[in-house]
């Protein structure tokens, strides 16, 4: 490589990571005062996070949205998926790219839409309008994994199944499910990660009981917190990137099983 | 159709079937039976409607209209997983994720067996397909071929009335084909399963089948025997799609029921019989008489015969080692025609050129008219 083009490929990736890598470099610091210089080794804002009730709460409610999220995602998912790489039918181009829209839609417009219409049916805010917001903007990352998943499976090997004696049902569940399984779980994961962090459609949908970024969001008003975000922010950079790695790989094992090509993916 | 061969009891019978996509008219009113016991080939060119005739035999596509019957049952309403067919398929369908004896034994999960004599079926089925042992391999790390008999003992295991197969040979080479079109003929002798072989290869078919179907733009032009396919196609389109045929034309007159009078280019008179008409007389159609290259033979200096003999030109050739193929201009017609020799000890390769007598028989003869 050139050396303009190596020192640009550094800068870049510095301005990428470097405010991630300062995260920890101040959860570790004990100092109430986000600035250099450090002033040395602590793990009280690590133990101090293990304290505040509110906290937990907020972290289990984004669990509990995540989790329900991503299943509910994957579920449609798979049905998009598989229509869209099974079947022909009118209009399959709009539809698909309808659904995909979301991918790029500016999230404080689709916040803001869901928020009005949301009271305008009159119905009270909670998790589950999270989990219904979630759920819009998750679906077609889910549905691009999926389809990646199915598109590479012969059609052929459901036709074998029910030549072989097996229901559509059951040759759906006995060869291809298994052959999508990674892509699934993949997708899974993925959707869980985009909900657990995602933080304008649950500001402006949440209820009473905020998910884990609003309630960071909060605490941002008292500077002396600011440690224990940056601490409780160094845990979840860790979690993000394990599951996405996790994500990434079954992907990439469930294709090289089914014998077709990488074809990219998110990662 | 007559055919010299003991006549068989129908195993699957069509009965005028059509199949429309959308306004795509793919199968045009197929009306045949096939025999119990017999290797069956559908061949055509690429979207002649042979392929959908299969997944239509095979409960995979509906009828538009007509019906059809497998055993005396007739298939309307019928769904794919409870007809008594399997079915190889093109790209073999291997479940990538199972071993190789769990794709054998796939159709024995609902048949009430236990482990071990399932076990000992798909050992049986391996070995039959010369794959003894193989059952505890991946499905994914096979070859082609190991692949294309995985797919025919998971089709045979469950002992089909009817074992269909959609092009089993066309993702193999050429070695690996000629090879496995052997081992296929044999398995089905041995099984005695009818099969019924879908293949745009006309060389394919006429090794392999009993019978042929010839089908063009979803109608059967032709079904008959191999050797009645290639001597007495019904039609130019036939003749020229199985083999080489050479197309002169030609005026015939029909002299009586046993006796036609053909007056043909380059050839000359001739006196055939109604056999040489397969196709039936249309009048007012373009007259011709197709002659394979194999039927003429070119004489050399001072040879004698007592066939019929025409004159012309060597024009081009193409040398194959065992066998030539000459181009031959015969005088009075404008297209060369082809003539193959084999090379023997004696006959030198002919020269563009030369003139040349060529020999040939009224009963090699066939009409279109």
């Amino acid at each position: 490589m050139k050396r303009p083009l190596r020192v640009y490929a550094i800068l870049y990736l510095g301005f990428l990571y470097a405010p991630i890598a300062l995260l920890p470099v101040f959860a570790f610091n004990d100092g109430t005062v986000i600035a250099f210089p450090l002033r040395g080794f602590t793990w009280d804002w690590f133990r101090q996070l293990a304290e505040i009730p509110a906290l937990h709460a907020a972290v289990l409610n984004s669990l509990k949205i995540a989790v329900i999220s991503a299943i509910l995602a994957t579920c449609l998912g798979v049905l998009a998926a598989r229509a869209a790489t099974r079947f022909a039918f009118p209009g399959k181009k709009g539809i698909m790219g309808l659904i995909m829209l979301p991918l790029v839609l500016p999230e404080i417009i689709v916040a803001v839409s869901l928020l009005v219409v949301l009271l305008q049916l009159g119905l009270s805010l909670g998790a589950w309008t999270v989990i219904m917001g979630h759920v819009l903007i998750a679906t077609p990352f889910a549905i691009a994994i999926l389809n990646s998943a199915f598109q590479g499976l012969d059609r052929s090997l459901e036709e074998a199944a029910v030549d072989l004696g097996e229901t559509k049902w059951s040759s759906f569940r006995l060869v291809t499910l298994p052959l999508v399984m990674p892509g699934i779980i993949s997708s899974l994961l993925i959707a869980f990660t985009i909900s657990l962090d995602e933080f304008i459609i649950a500001f402006f949908l949440t209820g009473t009981e905020p998910t884990l970024p609003v309630y960071l969001w909060g605490q941002m008003r008292f500077p002396q917190r600011l440690p224990v975000i940056m601490a409780l922010g160094t845990i979840l950079v860790l979690a993000s990137v394990l599951l996405l790695a996790i994500a990434e790989y079954a992907r990439r094992r469930g294709a090289a099983r089914t014998g077709q090509k990488d074809a990219g993916g998110f990662l | 159709m007559k055919d010299t061969r003991t006549e068989a009891r129908p195993i699957i019978t069509l009965e005028a079937v059509e199949k429309y996509y959308g306004d795509y008219h793919a199968l045009r009113g197929i009306s045949a039976e096939i025999r119990q016991g017999e290797f069956f080939s559908l061949l055509g060119p690429s979207g002649c409607g042979k392929t959908t005739l299969l997944r239509t035999i095979a409960g995979f596509e509906d009828l538009s209209a007509g019906r059809l019957f497998i055993d005396g049952q007739d298939m309307a309403g019928v769904p794919a997983n409870r007809r008594p067919t399997n079915m190889v398929f093109q790209s073999y369908a291997i479940f990538p994720h199972l071993s190789v004896a769990e794709n054998v034994g796939f159709g024995l999960r609902r048949s009430g067996l236990s482990r071990a004599e399932r076990a000992a079926k798909v050992e049986q089925a391996l070995a039959m397909v010369g794959l003894a042992g193989f059952g505890g391999r991946a499905a994914h790390a096979l070859s082609g071929g190991q692949r294309q008999r995985v797919a025919l003992a998971r089709a045979l295991i469950l002992e089909p009335t009817v074992l269909l197969l959609d092009e089993p040979l066309s993702a193999l080479d050429k070695k690996m084909r000629d090879q496995m079109q052997g081992e296929l003929r044999r398995l089905q002798r041995q099984v005695g399963i009818t099969f019924i072989l879908v293949t745009h290869d006309q060389e394919e078919a006429l090794i392999m089948s009993d019978r042929i179907a010839v089908m063009f733009e979803g109608q059967i032009a032709q079904l008959d025997t191999p050797q009645m396919l290639y001597r007495r196609p019904v039609s130019r389109k036939v003749g020229e799609f199985i083999g080489v045929m050479n197309f002169l034309p030609a005026r015939a007159t029909v002299a009586d029921e046993t006796h036609i009078e053909v007056e043909a280019a380059g050839l000359g008179r001739a006196v055939i019989g109604p056999d040489q008409l397969p196709g039936g007389w249309h009048p007012g159609q373009t007259q011709s008489v197709g002659i394979r290259p194999e039927t003429m033979s070119i004489l050399y200096p001072g040879e004698t015969t007592d066939r019929r003999v025409a004159t012309g030109v060597v024009e081009d050739l193409s040398y194959y080692g065992d066998m030539t193929y000459y181009e031959v201009r015969l005088d009075g017609v404008e297209r060369p025609m082809t003539i193959s020799m084999k090379n023997l000890v004696g006959r030198p390769v002919l020269e563009r050129g030369t003139e040349a007598r060529v020999a040939w028989d009224a009963r090699s003869l066939v009409l279109f008219a």
